[in-house]
């Protein structure tokens, strides 16, 4: 790899280092939910760092995070687009009427809150997985990653307005393939 | 509002996005209305269950290692005086053998050397790590530093003043040996840390606090002492007019 002068100032890099390793554990984990494959995510994350470190000169702020997701949201599109961007049986395909017809009666909220309660984490990782590409990007970031909504917006480029209403949709279909394991499972 | 706003909206509620006008509407339907009210707390409870299940994946650490090698080297020298500080057990005898430099400091590190006094602070308070050697009495810890720094600490017994002895450190600061004598009140740790200087000339206590601790620092006989805890300012105060105090009647008596 050919390095530039600016790219050997230690200083530069010492900056670097300090803004960019501290999420390192963050950036793998959305490339891990974004891909949903161990080795791409590794791949991904990698060559976020680089193309970080020969963006950091315009890397103006406020926030480190938002700014490294962005940039592995583009890594992730334009190697992994394909892959990504066509999960078999995702979620988003149910019927719309799905998400509106409650899978259980409201009026007894004890035993749902229940069942959310006895979910361990690879199962919600297989749910989270097999939500569709934007829900599941807008999702990780709130809900794992700890975005507020304005970084979540700035990170993935669309309106905060678009990130509430993929959220709100996120969790409805969460919930019903949540619940609808459970009745599977009984 | 309607459910349909409600629905959306509850979702910044939970989240903590909406301002106090926005969240009291969105409270008021959810009072007057048990669907949306029941939407709530199952995401609620969702949420909740997301986040005490462990979802975070820690990345490999060949991964880390590639990306650290593809990175530019770094001088480090601040790494290499943190990798100092937990050598400590090593490091001890070879420093004590070849003898000690005194720390100079410039107003300028000031800064940074307080960062690293509340680093090894921090440290100290792991288990294990408080106290080389364990006692009450005065004429223990004092002797024991003997050999191992270029200066002698004063270790004084603040018991009766309310501050109780409880033994003696060698630390790393500023990739430096320094002595640091341990106090405590009820259950608070006081690190004392005490460090030779050329400069001779006395200054006055002033306090800071960095990462939430206090530290009172002042310079007297040509050392440089800083006073460390999570003790209010006003108690740490007290435990540094108490010392220095006690060190007058000690020189001058």
């Amino acid at each position: 790899m050919p390095v530039t002068a600016a790219k050997d100032d230690p200083e530069r890099a010492r900056r670097f280092r300090e803004a960019a390793l501290p999420h390192l554990d963050d950036v793998y984990t959305l490339a891990r939910y974004l891909l949903r494959d161990p080795t791409d995510a590794e791949d991904a994350v990698q060559e976020c760092y680089l193309r970080a470190l020969k963006h950091f000169d315009g890397y103006r702020g406020p926030a480190m995070k938002p700014w490294l997701f962005a940039i592995l949201r583009n890594v992730c599109r334009a190697e992994y687009g394909r892959r990504a961007s066509s999960p078999t049986g995702a979620i988003e395909d149910m019927p719309e009427s799905a998400e509106q017809t409650p899978l259980w009666n409201e009026a007894q909220e004890t035993p749902e809150a229940q069942v959310l309660r006895t979910r361990d984490a690879a199962t919600i990782r297989r749910l989270v997985a097999a939500l569709a590409d934007p829900f599941r990007e807008t999702f990780v970031l709130r809900e794992i990653n700890n975005l507020s909504y304005r970084e979540i917006a700035e990170a993935v480029g669309a309106p905060v307005g678009t990130v509430m209403s993929r959220l709100a949709r996120a969790r409805a279909m969460l919930r019903s393939a949540w619940m609808a394991e459970e009745e599977q499972s009984r | 509002m309607t459910c349909e706003e409600a629905e959306i909206l509850l979702h910044a509620l939970m989240d903590g996005e909406l301002d106090a006008g926005h969240a009291r509407e969105v409270e008021e339907h959810i009072a007057g209305c048990p669907a949306c009210a029941a939407q709530l707390a199952a995401y609620r409870e969702m949420s909740q269950a997301i986040a005490t299940a462990k979802m975070k994946y820690t990345a490999p650490l060949a991964l880390r290692r590639r990306i650290e090698a593809s990175l530019p080297q770094t001088q480090a020298p601040s790494r290499r005086a943190v990798l100092r500080g937990f050598a400590l057990g090593s490091a001890v005898s070879a420093i004590a053998a070849t003898g000690l430099v005194a720390i100079v400091l410039r107003e300028d590190e000031l800064q940074r050397i307080q960062s690293e006094i509340v680093s090894a602070h921090l440290r100290s308070l792991q288990a294990g790590h408080l106290t080389d050697v364990i006692s009450t009495d005065q004429h223990t810890v004092k002797p024991w530093f003997n050999g191992k720094l270029d200066v002698s600490p004063p270790v004084i017994d603040l018991t009766a003043q309310g501050f109780t002895l409880i033994g003696g450190r060698l630390d790393y600061v500023d990739a430096r040996a320094i002595g640091a004598v341990v106090y405590k009140r009820r259950a608070h740790v006081i690190n004392l840390f005490v460090a030779q200087t050329s400069n001779t000339e006395r200054r006055a206590a002033r306090i800071e606090t960095l990462q939430g601790f206090n530290i009172r620092c002042w310079r007297d006989h040509g050392l440089n002492f800083w006073a460390v805890s999570d003790l209010g300012a006003d108690e740490l105060a007290e435990f540094g007019d108490k010392f220095e105090s006690a060190i007058r009647v000690n020189t001058e008596g």
